[in-house]
């Protein structure tokens, strides 16, 4: 490797290759995939922010006359479908993409060019659903499109058609992308990375592949019947013909529950990464961290129609409910308890990764403890459809879901763009964020309790809700204010943030052994695992004298707090490019530490690693899809024929791009 | 663009030992149960509610909606009583075929594997027959075309019976599974007729058996899901 770094004729060559728009359409690499879904998403977050502030500004005061009714439908509606399908689910895909890879000593995902396809579907299919603004009906069901409503004859504009095929378009992408990660975590872990060893975060987004693989294919079916019904006439939610409206519900919550553990677990992943590097102590309980992750995903399954109380299911149902969903209290629990005891005793450095970190362990309390209010069905019809329920689902999924993913950009950052984001903005951003989201979703309880409905776009005078509307409202300034400074301090900071090194934070996992920005092909020599926290084994020994260092010590499950395993620790990561990890002792107390001064990374080439080529043919196969699925709009408007001859067009050319992907090689031979 | 290509990758050692292609088939097969099962199941709900019919296994009068199980209905006016419209011993019929595509496909791995071994599958003019991947391969895409002639024929005599996918929850839910059962036979035939070409091309080797291993699993599941679908929806009243 030494002999091979003298050789600057690659250098300009890779570089020059490196740069520029073609290089970002054909990109196969994950770590750039993962920064076009983190920049995609952002983008969609300020959209759906958008929405939110004008729901909230038509209710900052009674009688509101902000917008129309209509139009506060449709905002709502795309409010919770864009923050769900595109900003929560895609930015957890940017950390799978950045993180799964380097965690488990990857040098990519197992299929790259599926991966790229991933990600312009979902860029083509977000774009398609917000062109419904543009053309003057944006979807306006609910995020959750109950039936008959969606039906055509109760809504017979585009609207719902333009929902229908913008989710099917994006189950594709997160389908792909499930069983690509599910592929690249089975198949590509390092030597010694047992499956007890992945770090916590690739162990939930591992669980959360296996929930986007078996929940997607339901509401993809509830989607083809509501599709077919308003398309072709069919009669699965026609109540006239004897279809069933709970159809869809139960269709739909049996994906929606799971979907709810979808967005929650990476987000709960990069919390368990997080803590305890800025505690210095490894997790507590970890495998027990990796069983509650496994028991909330499965009990998910079994708890959707406590979504539907109040449709009359009657007392059985009910109350089997009703108890599964109690039952999920208990892993969770698990979960924060184990957070707090990897703390207890630490040595705590409130970054602003770690304030985030912290909230999401608090505030997620208040969503779980209103969540269990909910599971209890008398309870649930008093509370069913307030804004009681609001304030619940935004307790878990802003102070939840978006407090992890924030905290996790914080922490990342450096690891994306090889410089670090500004502690004092950062700081600003979070106190803000933390304020404003108390001030806009902690009354909502009150509101709800007082009895006030989800989804009404007006209200009287007198009915005691005044106060608690108008503080939501405030509080959203706050959020916008947090989030205005945390976007600024993601854009300056990429260029003229410190130079961050390779390990930062002084963290135990294998994507800091290696330089940040990471080259293309993530590891030199791909590393040889001893431990969960091989990087703490080499530069501070003492932290991790308490966890197992064998597979028979992981095998058992009574692992003595008190046990010495000193001694065992390997020295073997071996990832030289970017100074030696460890080679100066203990880790680097923070971002205050001395920016280390950057050596130039040998390229693959030079190390003969050989890397796939980058590929147009993702882009192309995702464009006809979503083009062939848009095309379908055309029935709608009474011209089948049009439609037809578009998706026979865009089939044609997709299965034309589809071959062309699939016998082209992905690397030259050799 | 070469098709050697295609059985390229998984040069480097994985965790496993098994090809990436063959983790995510199997993964997305587990995906799969859960599409077929929220489109059998919605079958199975709607079962029997149909208001108006053809009915699948009834007797059915058109003008009183009246049905029976049994046969003719008292008061029926002469001509208006129709047979129930499932047609078991056709069905029969393409489900043999679509079973002995699979037997056909299990044979096109078995030449597949064992290229690189003349005459393991006997002497004369059998082993020969055996021996031959492009055969078992065409076979295996010819019964799957067999099978969707079948359901081509199924599906336009029940609508010529009146029954369309707009007619009753019986003709909605029927031609929705079928017809994604039947889209998934299509996607195996096009895949095996692929495999077919590049076997011309340049031929299958014992290091192609993976593309030919992955695309039999894929047309198995297929399969065992026509089973399904022939036990609940044909065969159980």
């Amino acid at each position: 490797m030494a002999t091979t770094a003298t050789a600057p004729a690659y250098a300009g060559a890779e570089s020059h290759a490196e740069s520029g728009l073609w290089s970002w359409l054909t990109t196969v690499d994950h770590k750039r995939i993962a920064a076009l879904y983190l920049g995609t998403a952002l983008f969609w977050f300020l959209v759906g922010g958008l929405e939110a502030t004008i729901i909230r500004l038509q209710l900052a005061l009674p009688n509101g006359n902000v917008v129309s009714a209509e139009k506060f439908n449709e905002l709502f509606t795309m409010h919770g479908t864009t923050m769900i399908f595109l900003v929560v689910m895609p930015l957890s895909a940017a950390f799978f993409n950045l993180l799964i890879p380097l965690q488990i000593g990857a040098r990519d995902v197992a299929f790259p060019r599926l991966n790229a396809f991933s990600y312009w579907v979902y860029l083509f299919g977000s774009i398609f659903l917000n062109v419904s603004w543009f053309v003057g009906s944006a979807p306006d069901g609910g995020w959750f499109g109950y039936t008959p409503l969606t039906t055509l004859a109760y809504s017979h504009n585009l609207n719902i058609d333009f929902w229908v095929l913008g989710l099917q378009i994006l189950g594709v992408s997160s389908l792909a992308a499930g069983f690509n990660f599910i592929t690249t975590i089975v198949n590509m872990r390092a030597p010694g990375m047992y499956f007890m060893r992945m770090p916590m975060f690739t162990w939930m987004s591992f669980i959360t592949q296996f929930l986007i693989v078996l929940a997607f294919p339901v509401i993809t079916i509830a989607l083809v019947f509501l599709q077919f019904d308003r398309f072709f006439g069919t009669n699965f939610y026609e109540i006239a013909q004897g279809g069933d409206p709970l159809l869809w519900q139960h269709l739909f919550w049996i994906f929606g529950h799971p979907e709810v553990y979808i967005l929650i677990l990476p987000a709960f992943g990069l919390v368990s990464e997080i803590l305890p590097t800025f505690s210095r102590k490894p997790l507590f309980g970890y495998p027990v961290m990796v069983y509650s992750g496994m028991l909330i995903a499965f009990l998910g399954f079994g708890v959707w129609a406590h979504h539907m109380f109040a449709v009359g299911m009657g007392p059985i149902a009910n109350t089997v409910f009703g108890v599964t969903t109690m039952l999920i209290a208990i892993p969770t629990g698990v979960k924060i308890f184990n957070w707090v005891f990897t703390m207890w005793g630490g040595v705590l450095r409130f970054t602003t990764a770690m304030k985030f970190a912290i909230t999401l362990v608090a505030l997620f309390v208040i969503g779980g403890i209103s969540g269990v209010m909910h599971a209890s069905p008398p309870a649930d019809l008093q509370q069913t459809d307030t804004y009681f329920v609001v304030a619940h689902f935004h307790y878990v999924l802003v102070a939840g879901s978006m407090m992890g993913l924030f905290g996790g950009v914080y922490y990342y950052y450096p690891k994306f763009t090889g410089r670090m984001l500004d502690e004092k903005l950062g700081s600003w951003h979070f106190w803000l964020f933390f304020i404003g989201v108390n001030l806009t979703f902690f009354p909502m309880h009150f509101a709800g309790l007082y009895g006030m409905p989800r989804r009404i776009y007006r209200y009287d005078v007198g009915q005691g809700w005044e106060t608690f509307n108008l503080m939501s409202t405030i509080g959203v300034g706050f959020q916008i204010l947090g989030v205005a400074i945390g976007f600024w301090n993601f854009w300056r900071s990429r260029t003229r943030g410190n130079i961050a090194g390779n390990d930062p934070w002084g963290a135990p996992t294998l994507e800091w052994s290696i330089p940040s920005p990471p080259p293309d092909y993530n590891f030199a020599k791909v590393p040889k695992v001893t431990s969960r926290y091989p990087l703490w084994d080499v530069k501070s020994p003492a932290l991790t004298s308490n966890i197992p260092h064998s597979p028979a010590e992981e095998a058992s499950l009574d692992i003595d707090v008190g046990g010495q395993h000193a001694g065992r620790v390997s020295r073997a990561i071996g990832n030289p490019p970017g100074g030696p990890v460890g080679a100066s002792g203990e880790a680097p107390a923070g971002p205050s530490g001395p920016p280390p001064t950057p050596r130039r990374v040998p390229t693959a080439k030079e190390l003969g690693i050989p890397m796939p080529n980058p590929s147009i043919k993702p882009l192309f196969v995702a464009l006809f899809m979503t083009l062939m699925f848009a095309s379908l709009i055309a029935i709608h408007k009474d011209k089948t024929q049009l439609a037809v001859a578009l998706v026979i067009v865009f089939g044609s050319a997709l299965t034309a791009s589809l071959y062309g992907w699939l016998l082209t090689p992905l690397e030259d031979e050799h | 663009m070469s098709t050697s290509a295609i059985a390229h990758a998984g040069h480097t050692p994985t965790t496993t030992g098994l090809d990436h292609r063959k983790i995510a088939i199997w993964a997305f097969i587990g995906s799969e149960c859960m599409l077929f099962a929220s489109l059998i199941s919605t079958y199975l709900i709607y079962k029997g509610r149909s208001r108006v019919g053809p009915f699948p296994h009834e007797w059915w009068c058109q003008t009183t909606n009246a049905t029976s199980a049994t046969g003719p209905i008292a008061g029926c006016p002469a001509g208006a009583l129709f047979k129930p419209i499932l047609n078991i011993p056709v069905t029969s019929q393409s489900t043999f075929v679509l079973l002995m595509s699979s037997l056909a496909m299990v044979l096109a791995l078995a030449a597949v594997e064992n290229k690189d071994k003349p005459g393991w599958a006997g002497p004369g003019f059998g082993g020969r027959i055996l021996e031959s991947s492009k055969l078992w391969l065409l076979a295996t895409a010819l019964l799957g075309a067999g099978f969707l002639c079948y359901q081509a024929y199924e599906f336009t005599s029940f609508v010529h019976e009146g029954l369309t996918i707009r007619t009753n929850l019986f003709g909605s839910s029927f031609f929705t599974l079928t017809g994604f059962h039947g889209a998934h036979v299509t996607a195996g035939v096009l895949w095996l007729l692929t495999l077919l070409a590049i076997d011309v091309k340049r031929g299958l080797g014992p290091r192609d058996a993976l593309l030919v291993d992955i695309s039999a699993l894929y047309w198995h599941f297929v399969d065992v899901v026509w089973i399904a679908i022939f036990t609940l929806v044909y065969l159980i009243r």
